[in-house]
């Protein structure tokens, strides 16, 4: 059964850590969905949001591996309920001057914003759960999406006593 | 002091009285402490045996090994003995010369990466970037290596670095946020444990590296006498249970006994201990059945359902969590249940089913090794290489009373005896070593036979002689049949007596059966270090 499973890893902010998590990963064949990474409240720490497709079993054993990191400071899985998500989209969509009305509707309903335009392309931001984004990029596709930079999910807990966390 | 000098000051702190390396131009300030401090330096041949002896010498010590190369081909050629290290978790420091700061990244001379090549092999490593960090960084790298699960640190210092001076604090107990592993057993998985135990009608314990590594010898023999459990040794288990045991029933695994596959498969209680049951102890995860009841216990958590599904993990240290243990149990009155069983070992000869031609002329490497055991003191060491060497070792040797058994089980690196002997030799002078290997593993790393020869202690040096790579040949007679030989014979084949003896090292060939008694004899009695090139039949099977 193979699922999403999303890892919220505090981590000490020191050169090559993200290096060492990918290296891990690699190295052990783990399927990284996305990951994305950046300070928190404390310079010193690091906070990564990573989506890992797999089974319990082996979500089970990406924890216990992540944890004998020495950087690893703390490990917590975050459920779809217990949890907020969010992603950063930047789309550039093919518009001249007779699409761009019916796409900027289309910005409009999903509450994108524009942030660049020239005589053919349009550029939106969008933030969101990873399901709208989705859902934007599937009606401007027909349009042509010439490029496109998305930040992979990041997430906290909603409460500290319904995420799972491995000290 | 500079940072090179608090470094050796600190590993003189710890107890260190030995480390091992081949210098160059990075590592300089570093030798230059070394040059007036007390530990002793062992000049190898190539950075792959420092490692290697570090080795032994953490096996055979109660502390950490040490070994030092200089930057970029001196670090590199470290990589597979760190690598070797990290697979059976020995517990070593590696300290490598780095290029100066400033030059890092711009691929000068002797310039390597040696902190991103070591990173899937080493417990953590450190660049030393700020000479005020280095007292902590070596305690962080101590506890490190010899805490929770053992391995090896890396700690690479640009040669700048190595020069800057700072104040030197000694610091104990240094706290690491993120580490902090799990030593002692949970009180009540112990007590369930202590039920099962009591529960169960027909037991059996798997042993394997991590019961050496505890120091749980003596814990474990207690609960298996206290219990009557018959105790099944991984490769790198053997010698963490005494041979000579009525409760001692072999080796599980590819190259194990079938009848300790018996005992599992009518055992109804399995524990393992410390043992992280790969491909080889489990013949390709074959060996064990998903719903057998199963407890394990190790100090990796993340070892524990890894491989096998278990009812009861217990994550700690082996010795901790086996001496409360056995504070919980009661003598068990019964009989030994395998003997009711009628499940019986051919140990005694070590022989099940011995399916090699044997000409009667030549040596069979199995029976020479049984011959060597009763010239061993009761608390020798014997380390073995890889290959068919390692096996017929690991499997003809008693390895009763306190004998040691050190060889690369994780990783396999030929090469790994000779080394990992004259580590072991110089942590105990007064203990028996028996470096054994294949003509083909001392070639790995030859040179050594200088470093042997320097150290002025005596190892006896047993060279299981083929002419060719028999492990191999093994492998490629089972996939490919005999037809399937293939670049696997040395043409050229040395006379490795006189080798030894360009060195110093006396030695002796055994051509024939009527040769072994006196070469034994000679080898034996010598004070000197003794090289024995045994001509065995090429024919003759690991098994």
């Amino acid at each position: 059964m193979n699922n999403n499973y999303v890892l919220s890893v505090i981590v000490e902010n020191e050169p090559g850590i993200l290096s060492r998590i990918a290296g891990l990963f690699s190295r052990r064949g783990y399927n990284i969905k996305s990951l994305s990474v950046g300070e928190t409240e404390d310079p010193k720490i690091s906070r990564m949001t990573i989506v890992v497709g797999g089974d319990k079993q082996i979500v089970e054993q990406i924890k216990k591996q992540l944890q004998k990191l020495i950087d690893v400071i703390k490990i917590s899985e975050l459920e779809p309920e217990a949890s907020v998500c969010r992603e950063l989209a930047l789309v550039k969509i093919l518009a001249n001057e007779e699409n761009r009305p019916s796409i900027l509707e289309v910005v409009e309903i999903f509450r994108g914003k524009v942030i660049d335009i020239s005589s053919e392309t349009l550029t939106v931001e969008l933030t969101g759960e990873p399901q709208k984004i989705n859902a934007f990029i599937d009606m401007v596709k027909g349009y042509g999406v010439k490029e496109m930079a998305r930040t992979g999910l990041t997430a906290l807990g909603r409460f500290e006593s319904k995420a799972k966390v491995i000290l | 002091m500079n940072v090179a000098e608090a470094v050796i000051r600190s590993l003189e702190n710890e107890g260190i009285d030995t480390v091992f390396g081949y210098p160059g131009g990075a590592i300089l300030p570093i030798y230059e402490a070394l040059r007036s401090s007390k530990i002793k330096h062992v000049l190898v041949r190539n950075e792959q045996s420092a490692v290697h002896a570090a080795s032994g010498y953490a096996r055979e010590s109660e502390k950490f090994g040490v070994c030092i190369s200089t930057s970029g081909p001196g670090a590199t050629n470290m990589i597979t003995g760190i690598a070797t290290a990290y697979m059976d978790s020995i517990p070593l420091i590696a300290i490598t010369g780095q290029v100066r700061k400033d030059y890092i990244g711009k691929d000068v001379f002797q310039e390597a990466d040696i902190v991103g090549a070591t990173e899937p092999f080493t417990k953590h490593n450190f660049l030393v970037t700020n000479a005020e960090e280095i007292p902590s960084i070596m305690a962080k790298a101590i506890k490190i290596a010899t805490t929770g699960r053992k391995g090896p640190v890396l700690i690479d210092i640009p040669k700048d670095i190595q020069l800057t001076a700072i104040e030197y604090k000694r610091i104990k107990n240094i706290e690491i946020t993120g580490y902090n592993p799990t030593i002692e057993g949970h009180t009540g998985q112990i007590k369930r444990i202590a039920k099962k135990i009591t529960n169960s009608s027909s037991p059996a314990i798997i042993a394997g590296g991590g019961v050496n590594l505890s120091g749980a010898k003596e814990a474990l023999t207690r609960l298996s006498n206290t219990r009557k459990i018959p105790v099944i040794n991984t490769l790198m288990g053997i010698s963490s249970f005494p041979m000579d045991s009525p409760y001692y029933e072999g080796i599980i695994g590819y190259h194990g006994y079938e009848h300790c596959e018996e005992i599992i498969k009518n055992a109804d209680l399995i524990i393992i201990i410390g043992a992280r049951m790969s491909d080889r102890a489990t013949k390709n995860f074959s060996l064990i059945r998903p719903d057998t009841n199963l407890i394990h216990i190790d100090i990796d958590p993340s070892e524990i359902g890894k491989i096998l599904n278990y009812q009861l993990p217990v994550v700690g240290d082996a010795k901790g969590i086996l001496d409360r243990l056995n504070e919980k149990l009661d003598a068990f009155e019964g009989d030994y249940w395998v003997k009711e069983k009628g499940i019986i070992g051919n140990i005694e000869n070590g022989n099940n089913g011995d399916k090699s031609v044997e000409k009667e002329s030549s040596i069979s490497a199995k029976k020479f090794l049984k011959a060597i055991t009763k010239y061993l003191d009761d608390d020798a060491v014997i380390t073995a290489d890889v290959g068919q060497n390692q096996i017929w070792t690991a499997r003809h040797i008693n390895y009763s009373g306190n004998r040691k058994f050190l060889s690369s089980g994780g990783l396999g690196t030929m090469g790994y005896s000779l080394s990992a002997g004259i580590g072991a030799k110089l942590a105990n002078p007064e203990k028996m070593v028996i470096s054994v290997m294949g003509d083909a593993g001392i070639q790995m790393l030859l040179g050594e036979l200088g470093t042997l020869a320097e150290i002025g202690k005596k190892i006896i040096v047993v060279i299981l002689n083929n002419n060719l790579l028999g492990m191999v040949r093994e492998l490629q007679d089972n996939a490919y049949g005999n037809k399937g030989r293939f670049g696997i014979h040395f043409s050229v084949s040395p006379d490795f007596v006189k080798i030894a003896e360009g060195y110093g090292i006396s030695g002796k060939v055994i051509n024939e059966i009527a040769d072994i008694k006196p070469v034994l004899e000679e080898a034996f009695k010598t004070e000197k270090s003794f090289l024995i090139d045994c001509r065995i039949n090429a024919e003759e099977n690991s098994l």
